[in-house]
């Protein structure tokens, strides 16, 4: 469960980054792109682009692989799949439990209006 | 993502409502995922009073969830710092419930925000969303 929580922070915290973001949202467009492709929309040097690899490959959210000179990036969809699982959980419980608040309520609603409140 | 939000439109009084969602009794009649009984429901409604909450689900689980009351303003608005018993999340999060009389009875806004952190919330409010949404059918095409 530590560990479980553990990674829950590091694929929010590697989120949070509009960059890091813009990459995933790529990455899922395109099976894979070179590190080269990925860095040409952004307005920041190479190597700024190769350090927001690295937080997002320490998160498990990208793989890289090199044959030749070319290292392609590819999507990881496992820790993001936790990671939703986690929010679908809250909006499960919540989702459900309005449900049935509302419900109660207008039974209690109804009640009063009987007895001419 | 990292916050929830969701509406409800209910055919009953605002105040209703605001003492179903903060009175033991009230509580007891709807809290929880599914029809699993609600084990011990404690409010101490005022500002910086606690709430209390277990619960146990069909599945024979049980959960319990507690935090303080930061706004109590019957029957409109209530706000309330929310964390979960046990390992299952040990972060603190907000949870904010507004109150709005409507014609048919009530509109119930409910978010449940700062679920992992400031730095997620703030980037949620940036529009991440947009980009998780897609990111999410592309999980689901999987």
């Amino acid at each position: 469960m530590v560990n479980y929580n553990a990674q829950l922070d590091r694929t929010f915290a590697a989120l949070v980054d509009p960059t890091r973001r813009a990459i995933l949202a790529r990455l899922e467009r395109e099976d894979g792109a070179s590190v080269s492709e990925l860095a040409k929309p952004f307005a920041i040097k190479l190597p700024a682009v190769m350090k927001h690899l690295d937080v997002l490959d320490d998160a498990g959210l990208i793989t890289r692989s090199k044959v030749g000179r070319t290292v392609t990036v590819r999507l990881s969809p496992e820790p993001m799949r936790a990671a939703m699982e986690w929010l679908r959980r809250y909006e499960r419980f919540w989702s459900r439990s309005l449900d049935r608040l509302a419900a109660y309520a207008e039974r209690k609603e109804a009640e009063a209006r009987k007895s001419g409140r | 993502m990292t916050s929830l939000t969701l509406v409800r439109r209910i055919a009953a009084r605002p105040s209703i409502v605001f003492d179903a969602l903060t009175t033991p009794d009230g509580i007891a009649c709807w809290w929880g995922p599914d029809a699993g009984p609600v084990l011990l429901a404690e409010t101490d409604v005022r500002i910086g009073g606690r709430f209390r909450v277990r619960f146990r689900m069909l599945d024979g689980s049980e959960h319990e969830s507690s935090g303080e009351y930061l706004e109590v303003v019957r029957p409109e608005r209530l706000a309330m710092s929310w964390r979960w018993q046990g390992s299952e999340d040990p972060n603190e999060s907000l949870v904010e419930i507004d109150l709005r009389a409507s014609a048919e009875g009530t509109e119930l806004t409910f978010t449940h925000s700062r679920l992992r952190d400031e730095d997620s919330r703030r980037s949620h409010e940036e529009g991440w969303n947009g980009a998780l949404d897609k990111l999410q059918r592309h999980l689901s095409r999987n």
